[in-house]
């Protein structure tokens, strides 16, 4: 049986397509969520994609918190449910609390598009273990609010938990510096790209793997990401897997 | 039944990182401007409240001053009532 994998679709998704078509790609049958609809329709994981949902109004990803189906994402995240949020997916994310700390305007001011270097830190979770190797992973941003931020214990927590799941490097996957504006595009702390709530079933992830999801697109980094979500789905619908534990308890 | 006026200030808690804040400081040299400095830019939100009292009226805003228009990891807001309800 195929692994049905929701997108949700809100007002201002802008990668909702690329989305569904990286996941098909990655083995799984998508299917539409729409912002207004409280059922999940069932499905075994969701992403939240990228764009920009009810226009950015206030700060980026607040309103679509508070939609109908937000409501139920949250709900299924806290039974445990794998869920995936790309770029605005993200903040939309931070925003609701599912995933720890906020994103900031970019340090630069400017809205970034362009290709970035991200590496796993973790490959034992569900967003990563199909990547196979710790290796540089190249693929685009497109962003205006990719700042991460958190408090210093907070992230000496998340890292010391194994919460920092991608960070920002150099194109060779050297670390990238604080202030090394083409490496770590838009300032984020620690060079954090991406990271995953404490039950190791939701992750945040600033960069797009669905726009390098196949070769035509110019890099095939990304697909491992989508693909690893569809695998771990696919184990939890069969009882045989549960996301990583992260964390002592 | 009465209507009251408020206004929400948010602005960024200190030690946040304030790009845009520091992008106006730049340009104050263009002005010709000196001593300014540690400029911080939020926003300012208006509304009136229908509440049965000023204090109902005040809880309501404060429920949405820290649930909808302020992230409270990032930023701190002050509630401010305005004189003359109606608009």
């Amino acid at each position: 049986m195929s692994v049905r994998v929701g997108v949700v679709v809100f007002p201002g998704s802008n990668c909702d397509r690329d989305t569904l078509r990286g996941l098909t790609v990655a083995g799984a049958e998508p299917v539409e969520l729409w912002h207004e609809q409280a059922s999940l329709d069932g499905v075994d994981a969701v992403v939240l994609p990228g764009g920009f949902a009810y226009g950015d109004y206030l700060r980026a990803g607040v309103i679509a918190r508070f939609s109908p189906v937000m409501r139920s994402v949250a709900a299924f995240a806290d039974e445990g449910g794998l869920v995936l949020g790309i770029c605005n997916g993200f903040q939309v994310l931070a925003e609701a609390g599912l995933v720890p700390g906020a994103l900031l305007r970019n340090r630069s001011l400017r809205f970034l598009g362009r290709d970035v270097t991200i590496t796993p830190e973790r490959l034992d979770t569900p967003f990563t273990h199909a990547i196979g190797e710790r290796r540089p992973l190249r693929m685009p941003i497109a962003h205006g609010e990719g700042c991460y931020y958190a408090d210093d214990p907070t992230l000496d927590a998340l890292e010391r938990d194994g919460q920092v799941v991608f960070r920002y490097a150099r194109a060779d996957g050297a670390a990238a510096s604080g202030d090394d504006g083409m490496a770590n595009p838009n300032g984020s702390l620690r060079a954090i790209a991406g990271v995953l709530n404490a039950g190791g079933n939701v992750c945040g992830l600033m960069p797009h793997p669905e726009r390098a999801s196949e070769a035509v697109l110019g890099s095939e980094d990304g697909i491992g990401i989508l693909r690893s979500l569809v695998e771990s789905a696919a184990a939890r619908e069969r009882g045989a897997g549960r996301p990583a534990e992260v964390g002592a308890a | 039944m009465s209507s009251h006026r408020f206004a929400v200030n948010v602005t960024p808690k200190p030690g946040i990182l304030d790009p845009q804040g520091r992008a106006v400081e730049g340009s104050l040299g263009h002005l010709g401007i000196e001593g300014v400095s540690a400029v911080r830019v939020g926003r300012r939100v208006e509304l009136t409240v229908e509440a049965d009292g000023a204090a109902a009226a005040r809880a309501v805003v404060e429920r949405l001053a820290s649930e909808l228009l302020s992230n409270p990891l990032i930023e701190a807001y002050a509630v401010e009532e305005l004189e003359g309800a109606r608009v």
